[in-house]
């Protein structure tokens, strides 16, 4: 075969890598070998670009069982079990087939947890999209898109709901956020986590010499060919044409070898397993054989096949979804062979462990490929990629403010700040990206395996363990508009913001797993994003006492030139050590009182506000102060875990006006309830003015490191004395009842709304952008 | 009295239905293999929720053919209880121990949710221990549950008080809001003209402790523990 430029492009491989490749292997590479290479090296499997810079996480802590590296990090919960969690992206999949794109995704990342050995309980998603409001599309062009956008989103929630769905586990909470630079490339980062006793995790080596290799699960076809080298390159106005590197999901399949897995596992006889995901067959067997220090050796005829003719080439590369490679003991592979029938799946011993360290691949009788396990996992290369600072934006939104609520008193025809503030609270409120996203998650099952305590729409989901008496809490949460705008605060403040989504589900934050969605890291100013990205999230993560399990880099979310703002996404895991502690945002019963904890700063940069109002992303990001977040957080879990609180709400996007109405709106059996607030106090604590700006900064800023707590005004006292002991600013801010939402400050009425026709318009935005012309 | 859940291959609210019967109402339960032809030694067989066959083809139209779906009508025969949730309904229809079908929900969409349904009977095993007109808070979880048969057989279930659960709403009326799939009548649930076999949509194991925000659907367990304690009375 000779090696021509237009090969290496087909490869992604650049002059350098291929020289790299002869080098490493002596000799000129086959054509299986290449395409090997390919992979393995490709950025989605060798995280060339990333690598240098992940290992500023920290990746330790007291309840860490198994940090990055291996399909999924594990934390220990006590009584002798452990969590396995992680998340995932199939951002370029997604685009090019919604629906299967999304699917196979959760396909994945359950793999990844059950081939731990955890049995999988709960999933969340992370999701991005372009715009879908009629509204944003002044042109034929611009319709166009958005009717594309709301199939990506129709298709790209349904695959989730239906793998997610026959599999049998609960998809219990997430984010979706829209924005402009999501309209070619969503965002589908998919998370999963599960259960395992701590004696009974497993591990994806390829121990014991001799050993037997089984293949178990569905059969290969010629589907997901080089889908890890597409989603390690940007699209361009070809992407269609990538269609058939998209894998197609069964989650029957899934759900069967699932049971398989875990009862081969429960006899004994394995000892190693990894799921077959990017790479397949490929990088199954090079990571196992080198993470054990050994080698594999396979024969492709033996892999069951669901076409005639695959090449070796086809085979190795091929990402068909819901299979396993197994280790199993020497003389006991028939008893996993039996297991595996039982379910009526394949399962074939194609190979066995070697001791030369090396990753050999036989087809029709003739070694294919021979390749060092080292060369294509620690050997693969490196990159110090170039890095172009770009200034954090510190404009003043002010007058871009004034002249949007200007329009708008014109547009409504009124001047009093009542009608004016409650005007954009609406707009706020009926805003995608701040809606209820009940039309998303009523199509996820997100009650089996009755497990689920608190139901997606609050800070964070719980599902209670059932054979201990603790609960999980757990949440994802990025802002893109943050990170565009100033990455390594946005990276801190998305770990303090998920940290306090389970601190106020009554939850202590323990570890997190991440997603890192980005752009090109050929170009310096994505790549210093990437870096500051890092440094932001290990200072949060060190501060919070959280480290990182492991996650995923998602890099070329980039089409036609155009990247995607910076999102990194974080999955936090929080453990309520009685379930009775567990809290929700939603009000509970008139009379309580209303508290808040933290301080409102002039904090309307980068904000959702300035955004609706103004169509504007620019300004300085909030500021955070991991000390002050530390105080809030243990003032609220330790109020929690004094049984004083009813309800706790984190303030976040669309501040502290968003935050209580949607502490008012009606939850699972309780209708919705008014609050009366008087915010003169709180106003003096962040010496905001009385003007309209510091109005509406009072409203609407997103100053993080702020609890919406109600109480019995029987607590008061305590709470309050809990909050000055942990140093955590807190004042009586209202009481709740009434039918109505109202916001008062210095005398002045600032919002007055019923609060049935706020929840109207929170809860029937998304439906009615979306039961259309999908 | 001993409790057996069928597994199928894609059964998911097989662990969640054992859950409920030996821990909540506190009963003996086994799981039970598809391919199981005897199964004697039960009183009462649960075909639990999930996909059975991953829903391919057509709901349930693959697990009719299973090797217990055999005894299990040998079962039903006897006078033994069998109760069929959600895709336990859509397996019964199938095997022709109900009537009716159920068809993809109005909206074309998945849905879980939950509803309220209103007790129409309590003259089955399964509802004796409710008030007639009784609501329920019990969960939705599927993308076919809408119920369909044809005018004769629905005059007939209708006539026979074989209609045991409607969607209502909160107050126990019968909207279209209420009935969220869009099945004919509001129907939730029916029973054979026997009354020894129970199908029902919703969810009850997953309404069973208050947990997990309702406990309403344990008495349909219960009231299944009740009437075989009387029905092992007077076998005995």
């Amino acid at each position: 075969m000779k090696v021509t430029s237009e090969i290496l492009e087909q490869h992604n491989l650049t002059v350098d890598e291929y020289e790299r490749i002869e080098q490493l292997l002596g000799r000129e590479p086959s054509f299986t070998e290449l395409g090997i290479f390919s992979v393995m090296w490709s950025e989605h499997c060798s995280y060339k670009s990333s690598k240098s810079h992940l290992k500023r996480l920290p990746v330790e802590g007291a309840c860490l069982v198994q940090g990055p590296g291996e399909n999924a990090g594990i934390v220990d919960i006590g009584d002798g079990w452990c969590v396995a969690f992680k998340i995932e992206s199939h951002n370029h999949p997604s685009f090019i087939e919604p629906y299967q794109g999304a699917a196979t995704g959760v396909g994945g990342i359950l793999r990844d947890i059950f081939t731990m050995g955890a049995r999988p309980v709960a999933a969340m998603n992370s999701l991005r999209f372009g715009p879908i409001r009629d509204q944003e599309a002044p042109d034929e062009e611009s319709r166009q898109i958005i009717a594309r956008n709301r199939r990506i989103m129709a298709g790209v929630v349904k695959g989730l709901g239906d793998y997610g769905n026959a599999f049998g586990v609960p998809t219990i909470g997430g984010e979706v956020y829209f924005a402009d630079c999501y309209s070619l490339n969503p965002l589908v980062n998919a998370f999963a986590l599960g259960l395992v006793r701590r004696e009974q995790i497993f591990y994806g080596k390829a121990e014991g010499i001799g050993n037997s290799v089984i293949y178990v699960g569905a059969k290969t076809g010629r589907d997901g060919i080089h889908g890890a080298t597409m989603a390690s390159a940007e699209f361009d106005e070809a992407a269609m044409e990538k269609r058939p590197t998209v894998q197609v999901g069964d989650p029957f399949a899934e759900k069967l070898l699932l049971e398989a897995c875990l009862e081969a596992m429960r006899s004994g006889a394995i000892v190693g397993i990894q799921d077959m995901g990017a790479a397949g067959l490929t990088s199954s067997s090079c990571e196992m054989g080198s993470r054990a220090g050994t080698g594999i050796e396979i024969d492709l005829d033996r892999v069951p096949q669901r076409e005639s003719g695959m090449t070796a080439y086809e085979m190795m590369l091929s990402e068909s979804q819901e299979r396993m490679l197994i280790v199993a003991e020497r003389g006991r592979d028939r008893q996993v062979l039996e297991i595996f029938k039982r379910w009526e799946l394949d399962a074939v011993i194609i190979g066995r462990v070697t001791d030369d360290q090396k990753l050999r691949v036989i087809h029709q009788g003739e070694v294919v490929a021979e390749i060092p396990n080292a060369a294509l996992t620690d050997e693969a290369p490196r990159y110090q990629r170039p890095q172009q600072p770009v200034a954090a934006a510190a404009e003043d939104p002010g007058p871009k403010l004034s002249s949007a609520l200007k329009r708008i008193s014109e547009e409504v025809g009124t001047d009093t700040p009542a009608s004016l503030m409650t005007e954009v609270l609406r707009r706020l409120l009926a805003s995608p990206n701040l809606s209820s996203k009940e039309w998303v998650y009523r199509q996820y099952d997100h009650m089996v395996r009755t497990n689920t305590v608190v139901y997606p729409g609050s800070d964070a989901a719980v599902i209670r363990v059932k054979e201990t008496r603790r609960s999980l809490a757990m949440s994802l949460d990025g802002n893109g508009r943050y990170c565009h705008l100033d990455p390594r605060q946005g990276a801190r403040l998305a770990v303090a913001e998920s940290a306090r989504n389970v601190v106020c589900s009554g939850a202590k934050p323990l570890a997190i797993t991440n997603c890192l969605n980005f752009a090109s890291p050929e170009r310096a100013e994505v790549m210093w994003s990437f870096s500051e990205t890092i440094d932001g999230m290990a200072d949060a993560c060190q501060a919070l006492g959280t480290p990182v399990t492991g996650g995923n880099v998602s890099f070329y979310n980039e089409t036609e030139g155009r990247g995607i703002y910076s999102t990194p996404v974080i999955g936090m895991l929080g453990l309520i050590e009685e379930a009775k502690h567990t809290t929700t945002q939603w009000f509970k019963e008139a009379g309580d009182v209303i508290l808040l904890l933290g301080v409102t700063l002039a904090d309307l940069g980068a904000s959702e506000m300035l955004s609706v109002v103004a169509g504007e992303v620019s300004g300085p990001v909030p500021q955070l102060n991991l000390q002050t977040e530390k105080a809030v957080q243990q003032a609220c879990l330790s109020a929690i875990r004094e049984g004083l609180i009813r309800s706790a709400h984190d303030c976040s996007d669309g501040g502290l006006a968003v935050a209580l109405a949607e502490s008012c709106f009606s939850s699972y059996r309780r209708n919705s309830i008014g609050a009366q607030v008087d915010l003169s106090e709180h106003a003096k604590l962040g010496n905001l003015p009385p003007d309209l700006q510091g109005r509406a900064a009072l409203l609407f800023s997103e100053s993080p490191s702020r609890i919406i707590l109600s109480i019995k005004p029987e607590h008061v006292d305590r709470v309050k004395e809990i909050a000055r002991q942990n140093n955590a600013q807190c004042l009586v801010i209202g009481r709740v009842g009434t039918e109505q939402l109202k916001i008062e400050c210095d005398g002045e009425t600032l919002i007055e709304a019923p609060i049935t026709s706020l929840e109207n318009l929170w809860r029937t935005t998304l439906a009615s952008h979306l039961d259309r012309s999908v | 009295m001993k409790f057996g859940v069928v597994v199928f291959p894609g059964s998911n609210c097989d662990h969640d239905t054992y859950h409920v019967i030996s821990k909540v109402i506190g009963q003996p339960v086994d799981f039970i293999w598809h391919k199981e032809e005897e199964i004697d030694r039960y009183d009462a067989i649960i075909l639990p929720g999930g996909f059975s066959y991953g829903d391919y083809l057509r709901t349930g139209a693959i697990a009719r053919f299973s090797p217990i779906m055999r005894a299990v009508k040998e079962f039903v025969r006897e006078g033994r209880l069998v109760l069929g949730i959600c895709n336990g309904f859509q397996i019964l229809c199938e095997a022709g121990l109900l009537p009716g079908a159920l068809l993809r929900n109005r909206h074309l969409k998945f849905i879980c949710e939950h509803v309220n349904i209103r007790i129409e009977r309590t003259d089955t095993p399964f509802t004796s221990a409710c008030a007639t007109g009784q609501i329920l808070s019990v969960p939705i979880a599927h993308g076919e549950g809408n119920y369909f048969c044809d005018q004769k057989t629905l005059d007939e279930i209708e006539r026979e008080g074989r209609v045991i659960f409607r969607y209502c709403d909160a107050q126990g009326r019968l909207t279209s809001e209420a009935n969220a799939n869009g099945s004919l009548n509001s129907i939730a649930g029916i029973c054979n003209r026997e009354r020894n076999v129970l199908g029902l949509m919703p969810h009850p194991e997953r309404a069973s402790e208050s947990l997990l925000g309702s406990n309403d659907g344990r008495i349909i367990f219960l009231s299944m523990a009740d009437s075989l304690r009387e029905m092992l009375k007077l076998r005995a």
